[in-house]
């Protein structure tokens, strides 16, 4: 019972971290096609802004300092970059965020060297919050589970109730009616990239000084991000939410699961084991297979349901 | 037209790399040392922590008059841990005639380099290397991986292991093992069994568990099992990364249990458990700061107090030190770097380290016998580490005599 | 053209099929041809040895060679863009790791010769199982896919010791195989020549594959899928065999990396791999059959050459990237055949003087540019491994200003100095290709 409760809530707080990367990720592939290679890279600027910043003021300003700037990075990108390679298609600009990622893994290396920087909890969050069953729950923890749920709750609030979600919303499925009808599109694109971006900003505020702060963080969390946006489908956020908490669960609870394939299978007197590579991967215990189980479950769901989990918008 | 522009590409880009032209050879004037560690990547600060203790003690050794007139120099590689890119630095470095190799991290990235040199050195003999391990740790690189051309400079596995069973108090009952899932932490897992099946028989290994090299940054999950496990002691070889952030998630979760480490003293894991190590963190090491107070030893003290007035971390490198003072002079008896020549004259070398303790390179496997301490974190030391206030005391000793273990090693020896 | 039954004309016939057969070959002898002479160019004469340093790095061309290939196999010719090719490689790779292990127990008598035709038959079977899944998709499912299948690979390769030997790999041994030609490859100039007979045979067989009805077929579903499979078509085969081929071909590449390198980790599949198929075939232009090979030569050389002298390399591949696929989607080989009307034209020589009016300032821009990336590389990651800044000579110190003044201006100075050239060059450009009339051979 112990390790149920207390692996729900590191499963929690680690999908609520995920669910704030790829809501970005998401709203921009659903409007604009785009699948943006370097969200993790913002991720990563974010929480070296942070580091930054809360060197100098705090950390409280650069909860609000690094979102911007990594959505004002997010619209330089857009403007300058998406938007001439926009005339030769969805390729291009898949292509071009993908060259983003090497450029800026390199240049935080070149601007805050290649150790991993000491960006810190604030110390007015650093204590327990409660004990379960003798275990402390960080209110850091805690802290991140709010600032997730109140990012969640804005942004559909934004998009659901506010003149400018309604337009997002309709430029989401038809950019070109939307045009016609006289708002400025391109805008719209740039405001949701920036949007996306500064989401990814406020992750890595979030998640930087609660994992470490490296120039590896982006090769760390990219890949998973992007398993949980196909997963959860393009279009939806509530399909986005559903399959971040899931894949945080999967992964939490897969690392105190101590059996393994075989041991399923004990009980009926069948000796899986074997000193070959099925043997190997039938006795590994699922605590060690756990990394790979987000990639299976993201080939399964692209091979049966390539629209994801609840995507308006086929792949 | 096509084939025209394709010739003159290739032209063009055979210029080009003319224009690079050939790598400069080794000078004359210094004995280079080919050193390659991971500088990026999730160990980046173990491998810069090993480049400043490595350029220390150069200073040292070349204002005692390096080797053969000359002094030493280090050209660094940066591997990221890979193997792969340490057999690509390893190349770079045969090709510019560099004489030695030495690595210090990775015991994978060890196992590669002992495969490499051995196949270089035998289609290559005009163009020798030696390669000089200082970190890598696995028991296995001189047991069935041990070569002629390998030596080891600090303690292997298995001697770490013997210090640290004999070393665990009688209160302890139950252990947790967690392990790196590679050559190195495989192995400490391996003679950590071995040797508690043989010294404490009465300790009950609650779990024996395994992780990913260097990928886990959220360790909650694993303090969830370790407290429901109930385990007293958390014996682990980890480090780095993967040590720091598992003790983090420890403090966090409030998990009261022993952290009974094999390389707790390198540098980052002090700073992580901070005032919560005090009498709960041990580790088993080749040198402590107050080890010189202990043995009243001015000497080293000095030594000592002239590293810790220009870097925050602790010096964990006396069988560097040791390893360039027999390096130095297996070179001048020598005559040379010629590779066989050197090997031949490191193998079975007596050696004062920086204690005074007698170290001998044991010609059957090229492993030097050294002995180890063990150290609980404490307040009220002389010497604190990483500015934390807490420092080492020892509380166990080995003797050359006890790490002398006995090896499997079947080493081939080459015919000149 | 007259009956060619007359034995007179029927010999034209044949001399002329001799002679285009000929200057068909001829660009295939001639590229061969340079290859076997380019060890020798950079010969040490003075002690009597080859230039390791420069057969390490053709050696790593023609693997690369192989690779953008295959990889464009799918890109250029399919419309299938592929995130874990590498997968492929590198399970090739692992084979041959570990076909040689068991030739050195006397229980695989295949010699070495034609152990790329073993990685390739492995690559192929790997290609086939998950080439039926991702197949099944197109465009961005399909690229979603093979990233996922790229990470599953690189997951897998870390985590299970048995195969992939977990965080230490596989190492081999290559003279642990017999030699049909008696070589012992201990030098790398034989394993460097083996290569290079291998790339000629994998170039050949995929321009070969380019011209039968899969490959014509790959284009057309490429084109317009749909009209492809209004023509009666299946474009899901057509896809999964052109994936399957692609599969061993990427797979003979990394026969031949295990081959050189001895040993195969999880970087033979990782994601940084299957990225640079992906800039090699772009940079090149994936229009063509030579830009992927122009491409992996290019960036070989740049990342060999520039990570000698500085680890930056990857800035200055990425920008490069980056400015292709914004300006020139098509690729260098693109924009070579951009030329070929006005070359036909006889009007290139207009163009000699705009373009030495570009180099100026073009240069200022790159002097610039890497000069800021470099010492602000040096500050915090070069002095940090012990190493000194060195330029031509000089010692700047970068912790005064002159230095990043000088940078800076001759960075922007030459970008609003290129920036008019460059504008002025389009409007040359222009005028050229109107004068070429409608009619003017694009």
């Amino acid at each position: 019972m112990q390790i149920l409760l207390g692996s729900l809530l590191n499963g929690l707080v680690y999908g609520m971290l995920l669910f704030m990367l790829a809501s970005g990720l998401t709203l921009i592939f659903s409007m604009m096609g785009v699948l943006n290679f370097a969200h993790a890279s913002i991720y990563m600027l974010g929480a070296y802004f942070a580091y930054d910043v809360s060197r100098y003021i705090s950390f409280w300003a650069g909860l609000i300092i690094a979102p911007l700037a990594c959505g004002l990075i997010g619209a330089a990108i857009e403007v300058w970059g998406l938007r001439r390679c926009h005339r030769s298609g969805h390729a291009a600009e898949l292509l071009f965020t993908f060259g983003l990622v090497f450029i800026i893994q390199r240049l935080v290396m070149m601007i805050w060297g290649t150790l991993p920087v000491p960006y810190q909890v604030p110390g007015s969050l650093n204590f327990t919050l409660f004990a379960l069953y003798g275990q402390n729950f960080p209110a850091y923890r805690g802290f991140m589970l709010l600032v997730s749920a109140g990012m969640l709750l804005s942004t559909w609030l934004v998009l659901k109730k506010t003149r400018i979600g309604l337009i997002i919303q309709a430029a989401l499925t038809h950019p070109n009616m939307v045009a016609a009808l006289g708002h400025d599109v391109p805008l719209v694109f740039t405001i949701v990239f920036a949007g996306g971006c500064a989401l990814a900003g406020l992750a890595g505020v979030i998640g930087g000084n609660y994992f470490t702060t490296d120039s590896g963080m982006a090769d760390a969390l990219g890949p998973i991000v992007f398993v949980v946006v196909v997963f959860g489908g393009l279009g939806s956020l509530v399909g986005c939410f559903i399959a971040s908490i899931t894949m945080g669960l999967v992964q939490t609870f897969a690392v105190t699961a101590n059996g393994s394939i075989s041991s399923l299978f004990a009980p009926l007197g069948f000796d899986l084991g074997g000193d070959t590579l099925l043997g190997e991967i039938l006795t590994l215990p699922i605590a060690r297979i756990g990394p790979l189980l987000p990639y299976i479950l993201m080939i399964l769901i692209l091979f049966f349901r390539p629209r994801g989990l609840m995507g308006t918008r086929d792949a | 037209m096509l084939k025209r522009v394709f010739r003159a590409a290739a032209l063009a880009a055979a210029c080009g790399a003319a224009f690079w032209g050939q790598p400069s050879r080794a000078g004359d004037d210094t004995i280079k040392i080919g050193y390659i560690d991971p500088f990026s990547g999730a160990v980046a600060a173990g491998g810069d922590a090993s480049l400043k203790m490595g350029q220390f003690i150069l200073d040292y050794i070349n204002s005692k008059g390096g080797a053969l007139g000359k002094k030493f120099e280090l050209v660094t590689f940066d591997d990221k841990l890979q193997p792969a890119e340490a057999l690509i630095a390893l190349k770079s470095i045969t090709d510019q005639h560099i004489p030695f190799v030495a690595s210090c991290v990775g015991s994978n990235v060890g196992a590669a380099l002992i495969n490499a040199v051995n196949k270089h050195n035998e289609r290559n003999p005009d163009n020798r290397v030696l390669l000089l391990n200082c970190g890598q740790l696995a028991t296995e690189l001189t047991n069935e991986q041990c070569s002629f051309w390998h030596f080891r400079f600090v303690g292997n596995v298995a001697m770490r292991a013997v210090a640290r069973i004999k070393s665990l108090p009688k209160t302890v009952n139950s252990v947790y093992l967690i392990n790196q899932d590679y050559l190195y932490g495989q192995s400490i897992e391996h003679d950590t069994k071995k040797y508690l099946a043989e010294y404490r028989p009465d300790i009950k290994i609650v779990a024996d568990e395994f992780i990913p090299l260097m990928q886990i940054k959220d360790f909650a999950p694993y303090i969830t099992k370790i407290k429901a496990s109930g385990a007293q002691s958390l014996l682990t070889g980890n480090y780095g990364p993967d040590l720091n952030l598992l003790i983090k998630a420890g403090v966090d979760a409030g998990l009261n249990i022993r952290y009974d480490t094999y390389l707790g003293h390198v540098i980052g894991a002090v700073t992580a458990i901070g005032i919560y190590g005090d009498g709960r963190l041990t580790s088993v090491m080749e040198e402590h700061d107050n080890i010189p107070v202990e043995e009243q030893n001015t000497e080293a003290e000095e030594f000592f107090k002239k590293w810790r007035a220009t870097h925050d971390f602790a010096f964990i490198g006396v069988p560097g030190l040791t390893q360039f003072e027999m390096m130095a002079r297996a070179i001048n008896a020598a005559g040379s770097t010629d590779a066989v020549k050197v090997a031949l004259a490191l193998e079975g070398m007596h050696q004062k380290d920086l204690f005074g303790a007698d170290n001998i390179m044991r010609k059957e496997d090229h492993q030097l016998l050294m002995p180890y301490y063990e150290a609980v974190l404490t307040k009220n030391v002389k010497y604190d580490v990483e500015k934390t206030g807490l420092g080492w005391k020892t509380e166990f000793k080995t003797t050359v005599a006890d790490e002398t273990l006995p090896t499997t090693c079947k080493m081939k020896r080459p015919a000149s | 053209m007259s009956d060619a039954t007359r034995p007179r004309d029927s010999a034209l016939i044949a001399n002329r099929r001799r002679f285009q057969g000929l200057r068909a070959a001829s660009p295939w002898l001639a590229v061969l041809a340079v290859a076997v002479l380019l060890p020798w160019l950079f010969y040490d004469y003075a002690h009597g040895r080859q230039n390791s340093f420069m057969i390490s790095m053709f050696s790593q061309m023609g693997m690369m060679v192989i690779f953008a290939l295959a990889f464009n196999m799918l890109m250029g010719e399919a419309g299938l863009m592929s995130f874990g090719h590498a997968a492929f490689f590198g399970f090739g790779g692992y084979c041959v790791a570990h076909f040689l292990n068991a030739a050195a127990e006397g229980d695989f008598p295949v010699p070495l010769e034609l152990m790329p035709l073993a990685a390739g038959l492995s690559g192929l079977a790997l290609a086939i199982v998950f080439g039926a899944m991702a197949t099944k998709q197109r465009s961005t499912a399909f690229a979603m896919i093979t990233f996922g299948i790229g990470q599953l690979m690189v997951t897998a390769a870390l985590m299970f010791q048995h195969f992939f030997g977990g965080e230490s790999g596989v190492s081999t041994d290559r003279q642990s195989a017999y030699s049909l030609l008696g070589i012992n490859y201990a030098q790398g100039l034989e394993v460097y020549y083996l290569i290079v007979a291998w790339a000629l045979i994998a170039a050949l067989g995929m321009h070969y594959l380019t011209g039968t009805p899969l490959g014509r077929m790959a284009n057309a579903c490429r084109d317009n899928h749909e009209r492809a499979q209004f023509m009666g078509y299946n474009p899901r085969m057509v896809r999964f065999l052109q994936f399957a081929l692609s599969g061993f071909f990427a797979g003979v590449g990394g026969g031949l990396y295990a081959i050189t390198y001895e040993i195969v980790t999880y970087d033979a599949v990782n994601l940084p791999l299957s990225g640079n198929a992906l800039l090699m075939a772009y940079i090149g232009g994936v229009g063509t059959f030579t830009g992927p090979v122009l491409g992996a030569v290019l960036i070989t050389a740049m990342q060999s050459g520039v990570s000698l002298m500085s680890n930056s390399w990857v800035i200055y591949v990425g920008v490069l990237f980056i400015i292709m696929v914004t300006f020139a989607p098509t690729g260098l080989t693109g924009i070579i055949k951009a030329h070929a009307p006005l070359a036909r034209a006889g009007r290139l020589g207009r163009l000699v003087v705009p373009y030495l009016r570009l180099t100026s300032p073009g240069l200022m821009v790159v002097l610039g540019f890497v000069g800021l990336v470099e010492m602000l590389s040096f500050l915090t990651i070069g002095a940090a491994e012990g190493k000194r800044f060195n330029v031509l000579g000089l010692s700047p110190n970068l912790h005064a200003s002159p230095p990043w003044l000088i940078t800076a201006a001759c960075l922007s100075i030459g970008a609003i100095w290129l920036r008019r050239e460059a504008r002025l060059f389009h409007r040359v450009w222009d005028t050229l290709m109107a004068d070429l009339g409608p009619a003017g051979n694009r």
